[in-house]
């Protein structure tokens, strides 16, 4: 591999941790929204991210199934 | 691996578990290492996830890869999303472990360590994983419903009902409880109050970041967080050691207490994006990290237990809480052996998000055996201390007296050692003014994790640092379910007040979220200021309130698993919900009655009012109880807390009841047994 590929493995790589980390701790997953969206209802208008995020934090803390003691 | 092969390893496993048991029971008079514990507990889970999940994955539910879960079927993008298990997993373990599991395990310490590893290790795998397992798996087959929902719609409306009222009595208990062990770690101690402190504007400039300097980059924004937090961390130091700024920064129990109340209060009405959801980002990677590090610290040090297997205070005299080994050991360890609020986690976010059906076992049994792993831990942080200190720091002013002297002369009737001139040098160690009757368990736990710490890392010079950050990420942790919890709780009684007064329902109508968010704050608030004011503590009175009402939450979710089992035609399996269930209620029921009418002051709440009462009387107050106001206060306030324990008896009897006669009419066949399962739709082929 030249040195070009490992870089690009590299930062391929920690993207994909940075992924994992992310789903974890619950950060709301825009791109994967639009996506669905696209594909699957594709006559239906998107939120921007900031309506995304927004409507997905909102909902997270007005539940009690997203936390314990 | 051959079939006989593999019988030899688990025979190993299993006789590595009973030996370990063995060797903690029959110890004696000596100190023995962590490695016992450690071998007893995770040996244990082996046996109980190998074999004991799969009774009820292979039989009760027959989970089957093949059908499609509500995440595959019902994929919006947003809500039900397939993800891997590793992630569900991560996502559900951060979601259940909180401060619970470390409090518990440290405060049940005073019976010895025996009682706790045993309650910990044989509750979680026939109690505690099995109810999270259990709910998990049938919320997925009803797309991911609620436990109240599947309360009315298994057992009937009444159970339902009762569920969502206790719901929001347990949340109340709960949060007061919590409040209080930030309170008593924070009180008289500047370099906790100013890092604690300083953790809301940095999570408040994180939300900022996110919001608009690098929106969505909340890695980035953590990472930040993190680094600043530790920043806070030294800040808090220089502070305490500047006299006269320490001064300013060392406040008394009732003014940290009402800080707690205004910040839950804003944190609960403030836009999310701004408070809450960066400092649970920040409070997700602290747990993660810590609980990581404890791991390691403790597997690396393996520390000696000095605490005895069992101590002279199962007998109910003990200094931390009152009552007797039975049933109170099994009411203080809730979080870690069986904890009911996790089957709102179960029954939450988690079922939306399972890629396929048997993923449920590892997520739903399995992050619980780690969350029990959490409470051995903090077991062994706790036993790690020597008796002396261990109950120098947990007992209440009002049996240890208010100096290092007449704490050592407590000891020693007790017929523990402690040094007063070690206490006090220790206290300094750790950079506190004192660290007598620091109760709530958080303390303790932060200076047990502090000296694994230190030593794992060589030296013991960083002991303060370590003791700061233990308390740092307590403290983080638990306001994150303070801010959070109100939030809900705000909700939950909107929900239930729209009924009253539509209004009030509104939950973008300013006025309504400012009425609800401050009627639940002050609900949790008048608790905590009762248990700060509190001459033995406060956690005597309110930790086993919170056990109760957690174990009552239980006994619901074990109800609805066991009605689940009987409508699947699975009748013969149902000894796997019902086992637990009858321990549940026999505790509960039992430690209610004492808490109601034990004739000890000290136990029963009635008879601690007696007590009261006659003292105003014959105007003969104690020195602790400064008014004649303050006496009628405390009294109220026995009687408020007998109301609460009478009403969580009555809820476990009302839903009891009901899911008895549901069983029993399904069982004789006067009602149909018809599962409310979604039916079976097969996982779509790739390519499709």
């Amino acid at each position: 591999m030249t040195s070009r590929e490992i870089l690009l493995e590299t930062r391929h790589r920690i993207s994909r941790v940075a992924d994992v980390v992310r789903r974890i701790i619950g950060v709301p997953d825009y791109d994967r929204y639009v996506a669905h969206t696209r594909t699957h209802h594709p006559g239906c208008a998107l939120m921007t991210r900031e309506e995304f995020i927004q409507q997905r934090l909102v909902d997270k803390y007005s539940r009690p199934g997203s936390r314990c003691c | 691996m051959s079939k006989v092969l593999r019988a030899g390893v688990w025979l190993l496993v299993a006789l590595a578990a009973a030996g370990a048991f063995a060797r903690l029971a029959l110890s004696r008079g000596e100190t023995i290492s962590a490695a016992w514990l450690l071998t007893a507990a995770v040996c244990s889970y082996a046996i109980a996830y190998r074999f004991y999940s799969k009774i009820i994955a292979a039989k009760v539910f027959a989970l089957d890869a093949k059908r499609a879960t509500p995440a595959v079927r019902l994929d919006d993008g947003r809500d039900f999303v397939p993800t891997n298990r590793w992630i569900v997993f991560g996502h559900h373990f951060a979601a259940i472990a909180g401060p619970g599991p470390l409090v518990g395990p440290t405060l049940a310490a005073q019976f010895g360590y025996l009682p706790g590893i045993i309650w910990i290790v044989v509750g979680v795998a026939l109690g505690g994983a099995v109810q999270d397992f259990v709910i998990l798996a049938a919320s997925v087959r009803r797309n991911g419903k609620s436990l109240g929902q599947m309360a009315r719609e298994e057992i009937g409306p009444i159970a339902g009902m009762t569920a969502l009222v206790a719901i929001l009595g347990i949340m109340i208990v709960l949060l007061a409880v919590l409040a209080l062990v930030v309170v008593n770690a924070l009180k008289s101690s500047p370099w906790g109050i100013v890092t604690i402190g300083l953790t809301i504007p940095i999570a408040m400039l994180m939300g900022i970041y996110l919001r608009w300097i690098r929106p969505g980059r909340v890695l980035e924004a953590s990472a930040i967080g993190i680094v600043l937090i530790i920043g806070a961390l030294y800040a808090g130091r220089w502070v305490a050691e500047q006299p006269s700024l320490a001064a300013t920064f060392t406040m008394s129990g009732i003014s940290v207490a009402i800080a707690v109340m205004v910040y839950s209060f804003l944190a609960s009405v403030l836009p999310v994006w701004f408070l809450l959801a960066p400092r649970d980002y920040l409070s997700a990677f602290v747990k993660i990290g810590v609980v990581a590090a404890l791991a390691i610290g403790i597997i690396v040090t393996l520390p000696p237990l000095h605490m005895p297997a069992l101590t002279q205070f199962t007998d109910g005299s003990g200094p931390v809480f009152a009552g007797k080994v039975f049933p109170f050991a099994f009411i203080t360890i809730a979080c870690g052996a069986i904890s009911g609020f996790h089957a709102l986690v179960s029954s939450g976010t988690t079922p939306k998000m399972l890629d396929s059906e048997p993923d449920a076992r590892m997520i739903g049994y399995g992050s619980m055996l780690m969350e029990s792993f959490v409470a051995v831990m903090a077991l062994i942080a706790a036993c790690a201390l020597t008796p002396g200190v261990f109950f120098a720091i947990n007992a209440p002013a009002g049996v240890i007296g208010t100096t290092a002297a007449s704490a050592a002369e407590w000891a020693r009737t007790a017929g523990f050692t402690l040094n007063p001139a070690d206490m006090e040098a220790l206290a300094r160690q750790v950079g506190e003014q004192t660290l007598l009757s620091r109760t709530g368990g958080a303390p303790s736990l932060a200076l047990g994790m502090a000296q694994i710490f230190s030593n794992a890392l060589g030296g013991g010079t960083a002991l303060a640092l370590w003791y700061h950050f233990a308390i740092m990420f307590e403290a983080l942790f638990i306001l994150t379910t303070l801010d959070a919890g109100t939030r809900v709780g705000r909700f939950m009684l909107q929900d239930l007040g729209r009924h009253v007064w539509e209004p009030f329902g509104r939950v973008s109508w300013y006025p309504a979220v400012v009425l609800s968010s401050a009627l639940i704050v002050a609900m949790w608030g008048h608790f905590l200021y009762q248990g700060v004011l509190d001459p033995l503590g406060g956690i005597n009175s309110l930790w086993p309130l919170f056990g109760i009402s957690n174990q009552l939450l239980a006994t619901v979710a074990l109800c609805v698993g066991t009605t689940v089992f009987i409508k699947m035609g699975k009748a013969k399996y149902s000894y796997i919900t019902i086992m637990p269930l009858i321990w549940l209620t026999i505790v509960t029921m039992s430690a209610g009655w004492e808490k109601l009418f034990s004739p000890e002051a000290k136990l029963g709440f009635l008879a601690h009012a007696k007590v009261i009462e006659g003292q105003v009387a014959s105007g003969a107050l104690p020195a602790a109880i400064k008014t004649v106001a303050d006496a009628r206060r405390m009294i109220f306030n026995d009687y408020l807390d007998a109301a609460v324990t009478i009403f969580f008896m009555v809820s476990v009897v009302v839903i009891l009841a009901a899911s008895l006669r549901e069983w029993a009419a399904c069982l004789r066949g006067t009602k149909p047994v018809v599962s409310s399962e979604v039916p079976f739709e097969a996982v779509p082929v790739a390519g499709d």
